[in-house]
Formats: structure tokens, C-alpha cells, sequence
């Protein structure tokens, strides 16, 4: 007999009683505005939420907090960047990424988590090659709870989707909080509505 | 296979002040960061009720979940291998790296490649394996297991940390600054990362709907080991499978909170397909697991999602460190489930425990611990596995405590002793209860003495 089949076989063999699988909630009674609780719990995942410049450069923005910043790989259509993500063939080419900039789907209140997919990435090492990230997310975007971000269509379509909730971080050598720990050191969220405003 | 001695073992962890301090004090720390963040939410109970359920669920239904997860996950690409052992998936793992030529493999933690003891196999045919989580590359470089779930160098300090990178990664011994020693890692790991011809990741969770997997990380090494190399393999423990995706939301919201006080782990990923040009493996692991399912006491250990809150609270584990416990898991889920491999080998850990039964509330999917570890010892018991000591104790024990007068007299006894002998005669060596701990005083008067004078003469 297969691995496979001995194992279905044993695991029918326990018998155990089958229990009933309960319905799960939304749990979304009485949420607190959404936008406001995203920048509190991304700021207590170390993200920075970082307002949008009065004449709408992003990229002189990001020259402003990263001066020494020389690739600027771009995922998204209002900022230029110095390297377009299109132009780039294989993860490796990001490995001298200074600033990545991508544009989350969506955005979940309640961990401060935006959601990216290859499809917003294009090439998923983005988002972990490259020393910092910048977001650009629509306050539309923005959903209460897990239970709503679990009930989004997205998922079923992404073959790599991530949330993420802040920087790469440890606190594996004598609980001292570490951002930077392998991949991005810092995420920027800025909010800039689809479609260009 | 030799017994381990979990007090032995912790003996030597013990004698350094420094470090017991540290630990008891850093996981007690996590303990609490849990409870502010489980008292945030008003359906916490509620939640831990569902989780519970649907593992529950999961569990005796499970052969046909991993079909329906098989299907789907062949359905996007993936090739499915089932392993019956340990032995089997890393043989699986292995003619998978040959058959690309595979050099170095780039992973990021999984509590079941360590139950396979994949690194030994992978790197006695030629393969350069590399932890890509700091804490376990830590401990992969001064060759020792993890000492927690979560956390698997928490019984180390940063001077530890400086001597392991100071030989390994040529570090300065003499420097110990925490950021000094996490940049090193970080420069280190970067160029294996990039060279690496496969990655590899655990799983926290397998949803049968989708035929993916969810794995978490706080540093996002799972997220590099599976999108730089063009290859990527995950080991997944049969007992990971939930039905939907949107049963995520319920374990999702426990899991960081339960471990280490966060709303979410800083990455949260899910792995559904490979990517463009790029090929993926998901290797279902038995290894035991079937086996547990059918032992009446001990299958609801199968819910577990290795959160480590159980070690965290436990004071036996936090003044014992996880290396004492011998197995791959330690604390009071390693005390229920390393027995279910090796009953003789692991016959102390059910006995490493206050039965305080603390594991067991804060378990985030509601695993009755502390009554397995009781179930456990009773085996034990039964199996004569008990040591000497322990067994004569018992003895003693039991003849006190069935008989009334003579337990009377031996608590007056121990009561006078603990008050009238000097201090040394305590905290000497050969008395347990006196190490690390202060006997507390003894009442003036004992409860069957206030009892007689103030209810029985009324």
C-alpha cells in the first residue's frame, strides 16, 4: 500500500466520534473606525504611517526621508522610481534595492496588516529583498477585522498572498526588539487613494 | 533509546544565576504581554471555544480533508507527497533537492523538520542546510535543539549569542551589543539566501478549501526562503489541516497573541501555488501522528498550533529551560506529546509539572494539558517506569496520607521544622523544594486546629 493510502487508512481506522464544525462570526458589532485603529496597531507593529505632500510627489517624498537611497524599484503607477518592477526578470535582480514601493489591495484594522499578492507585486521578493518599503493604500481599502480580510475573494486567486504588519522583526537575542531582522527594515504606509486621486 | 532526566538536565542550566533569571523573568514577560492582549478582546473565550471546535472537527474528519486538500493543491500546481515517517520525508525532501541539482537549502523554522532530524540527513549527503530565523540559526550554530517553539534561543543570553557568532560568523567575542550581533546574522544569511537553488518553509496551517498553506513569521525569512529560490518546499504536519479559509480568522487572531502578546505575527503569508517558472512541493507528514489520533486520552493534542503560551506559563519549564526536556518539544506540550513517540525515553517529562494546570487556560484551542500529564503519569506508573526515588516516595506518601494521625503528626512535624532549623538546613542541597524558591512560612496554626477550637466544641 501507497504512504499515502496507509496513512488515509490509519487516520479512518482511529474512528473517532466526528464532531460538528461550528459557524464563526464576524465578530464586527461595534468596531472602531477603521482608519483610526489601522495607523494605532501599524505603529505598534513598528510601521510608519507617513501623510501625503501637499503637491502629491511621491517620488520627491521619497527621496526626502531615504537621501541616500540609489535604486527605488517601483510597483506602482504614481511614483516614477529609478527601476520599474516590469524591467525585472528574476528575484535576484533585487538584491540592491534600497526602496521598494507597492500598492496593497487591502488593509486590515485590527493588525495593521496590508494585504499583497503577486499580482500587486509582481515579483514577491519586493517586498523582502529590498532594505525599506513604501505603501501606498486608499483609506478605502481598510477592513475592520481577520474575519473580513478571511472572507476576501482575493485569496482564492492569489497563489502567494502575504499580511503584512510592519518590518521585518526579532526579539530572539534576550527579547531585545530588533527591526531589519532578514528582510525590510522599515514599512512606510502613505495613503493615496486609487485611480490617481 | 536512554531515559532522559529531565532534573538532571536542568541541573547544570540552574546553577547559573544569570541565565535562570533571565529566562524565567523573559517568558513570564510573554505571559504577560498574552493576557493584555487576550484582555482586548471581548471574545477571547469565545474564540478559543471555536478554535477548539473546529480542530476538533478538523481531526475526525481528517482523512478527508487532506483528499480534499491533496485535490486542491494538485489542482494549483503543487506536487503532493505523502510521508509515513520521519525517515520517509527527508528520503522525499532529498531525491526532491537532487533531482534539481540543489546544493543549499534555505529554510525558515519548522518544529517538524526537527522531529525528522532533516538537517542531519540533508547535510550527511553534501547539502549546506541554513536556518534563516535568527534564533534557530543560533542555535543550528552552536549545534543544539530549539529550546522553545516560538522563541528557540530564549535560555541564551547576548554574551552566549556573541561566543556562538564570534566562532561561527567571525564576529568579536568581546562585543555582545544585541543590534551589533542581529546585523551580522542578517549580513551573513543574505548572500546563502541568494545563492540558494531551494527554500523551504513549515506550515501553520493547510486549508482543505483552498490547497494552501499559511505559514507566520515575525522576521519574514519564511517570505525570502520561498520567493528567492526558484524552488520551494514545505513539510506539513498531517494535524495543520482546517477546512476554510475563512477559519483563518479565528486561529490567525489567536496565535501571536497567545505567543508573544502581538495582534499578528509581522508576516502572514500563504502559499497556494508556485510561482511563475518556479516549482512547489508539499510533503504531508504522518510520523506518529494517525497513530495519536486513535489513543483515546491523548488525540486532542493533535490541536495544537504551537504557540509555546503553555511554556511560557509553566514554572517548571521557565526554571528549567528547554533543553532539560530532551525532545524536540519542551514544557508542558512536550511533557504530553514527546511520551506518544517514545514512552520509555520521555517517561520523566509527565512528571516535570505542579499540576497547576496553567498550560491548560491559557491554551489557545483548549487542550485539557495538565489532565494528560496526569493520564501520562498514571501509564508510567503503571508500566513500572517510575524511577526508585519516586516510586519509594509514593510509598511513604501514601501510607501518610491514608492515615489521619500520622499525617497530623508529620505536618506539626515539618511545620516546627521549617520555623526552628536554621536556614542551611533548608536550602541545603538534598532538599529540592528549598532551590530557587523560598519555603514559605508555615501557618501558626493548622486548619484542623482552629477547626477543633472554634466549630467542633460549638
Amino acid at each position: 500500500m501507497s504512504s499515502r493510502n496507509a496513512i488515509l487508512a490509519s487516520l479512518r481506522a482511529a474512528q473517532r466520534t466526528p464532531a460538528t464544525l461550528p459557524d464563526v462570526p464576524m465578530f464586527d458589532a461595534g468596531l472602531p473606525p477603521a482608519l483610526d485603529r489601522f495607523k494605532q496597531t501599524l505603529a505598534q507593529m513598528g510601521g510608519i504611517w507617513a501623510e501625503m505632500p501637499a503637491d502629491g510627489d511621491i517620488d520627491a517624498l521619497i527621496r526626502a526621508r531615504y537621501p541616500d537611497a540609489k535604486v527605488i524599484c517601483s510597483a506602482v503607477p504614481e511614483a516614477a522610481g529609478t527601476r520599474r518592477i516590469e524591467d525585472v526578470r528574476d528575484p535576484h535582480e533585487l538584491n540592491d534595492v534600497d526602496v521598494g514601493i507597492v500598492r496593497p489591495r487591502f488593509a486590515v484594522a485590527e493588525t495593521g496588516s496590508i494585504w499583497l499578492s503577486e499580482a500587486q507585486y509582481q515579483v514577491n521578493a519586493l517586498g523582502y529583498l529590498s532594505q525599506h518599503l513604501v505603501a501606498l493604500l486608499d483609506p478605502a481599502d481598510i477592513v475592520g477585522n481577520l474575519h473580513h480580510a478571511y472572507h476576501r475573494c482575493e485569496f482564492f486567486a492569489a497563489n502567494y498572498a502575504v499580511l503584512m504588519s510592519g518590518p521585518s522583526a526579532t526579539a530572539d537575542i534576550e527579547g531585545v526588539l530588533i527591526r531589519g531582522a532578514q528582510g525590510i527594515r522599515s514599512l512606510t504606509v502613505i495613503p493615496l487613494a486609487r485611480g490617481g486621486g | 533509546m536512554k531515559r532522559v532526566d529531565h532534573v538532571k538536565a536542568s541541573r547544570e542550566f540552574i546553577a547559573d544565576a544569570k541565565h535562570i533569571e533571565f529566562h524565567d523573568k523573559r517568558l513570564w514577560t510573554l505571559r504577560t504581554l498574552r493576557d493584555q492582549a487576550a484582555h482586548g478582546i471581548e471574545e477571547w473565550e469565545e474564540l478559543r471555544s471555536l478554535a477548539s471546535g473546529i480542530k476538533e472537527h478538523t481531526l475526525t474528519h481528517l482523512a478527508g480533508y487532506l483528499e480534499e486538500f491533496e485535490r486542491n493543491a494538485t489542482k494549483n500546481g503543487v506536487i503532493v507527497h505523502w510521508a509515513k515517517d520521519a525517515e520517509e520525508h527527508n528520503r522525499i525532501v532529498h531525491e526532491i533537492l537532487e533531482g534539481h541539482r540543489a546544493k543549499t537549502l534555505v529554510k525558515s523554522k519548522s518544529m517538524l523538520t526537527e522531529e525528522c532530524e532533516m538537517r542531519e540527513y540533508l547535510e550527511a549527503r553534501g547539502i549546506t542546510v541554513v536556518e534563516s530565523d535568527l534564533g534557530e540559526r543560533i542555535q543550528q550554530l552552536d549545534h543544539e535543539r530549539p529550546a522553545h517553539v516560538v522563541v528557540p534561543a530564549v535560555h541564551k543570553l547576548a554574551s552566549d549569542v556573541s561566543r556562538v557568532f564570534s566562532k561561527t560568523l567571525g564576529t568579536d567575542p568581546d562585543n555582545s551589543d544585541v543590534h551589533y550581533l542581529a546585523q551580522a546574522q542578517r549580513n551573513a544569511t543574505r548572500p546563502l539566501i541568494l545563492n540558494a537553488e531551494a527554500g523551504m518553509t513549515g506550515c501553520n496551517f493547510a486549508v482543505a478549501q483552498t490547497g494552501g498553506i499559511t505559514v507566520c513569521t515575525n522576521e519574514g525569512n519564511a517570505d525570502l526562503s520561498a520567493n528567492v529560490p526558484s524552488l520551494h518546499i514545505a513539510s506539513i504536519g498531517i494535524e495543520k489541516l482546517i477546512p476554510k479559509l475563512e477559519h483563518l480568522g479565528v486561529f490567525i487572531r489567536l496565535l501571536s497573541r497567545s505567543a508573544l502578546g502581538a495582534p499578528i505575527t509581522q508576516y502572514t503569508s500563504h502559499f497556494r501555488g508556485p510561482r511563475k517558472g518556479g516549482e512547489m512541493h508539499f510533503v504531508l507528514v504522518d510520523n506518529g501522528r494517525s497513530a495519536r489520533l486513535a489513543m483515546d486520552d491523548f488525540w486532542y493534542s493533535l490541536k495544537c498550533i504551537r504557540c509555546g503560551a503553555c511554556m511560557n506559563t509553566c514554572p517548571v519549564y521557565r526554571r528549567s529551560s528547554g533543553l532539560s526536556y530532551g525532545g524536540v518539544y519542551s514544557g508542558p506540550i512536550g511533557a504530553i506529546i514527546n511520551p506518544t513517540f517514545d514512552l520509555k525515553k520521555y517517561s520523566a517529562l509527565p512528571f516535570a509539572s505542579t499540576m497547576n494546570g496553567s498550560c491548560t487556560n491559557v491554551c489557545p484551542v483548549k487542550i485539557n494539558i495538565h489532565e494528560q500529564i496526569y493520564k501520562w503519569r498514571q501509564i508510567v506508573a503503571e508500566q513500572h517506569e517510575l524511577p526508585f526515588i519516586k516510586k519509594e516516595a509514593m510509598k511513604v506518601a501514601g501510607e501518610v496520607l491514608a492515615k489521619p494521625k500520622l499525617y497530623r503528626v508529620a505536618i506539626k512535624a515539618a511545620d516546627t521544622a521549617v520555623a526552628k532549623l536554621p536556614r542551611a538546613f533548608i536550602y541545603n542541597p538534598f532538599n529540592a523544594w528549598g532551590k530557587q524558591r523560598e519555603v514559605p512560612d508555615a501557618p501558626e496554626q493548622a486548619f484542623r486546629d482552629w477547626y477543633l477550637k472554634n466549630r467542633k466544641s460549638k
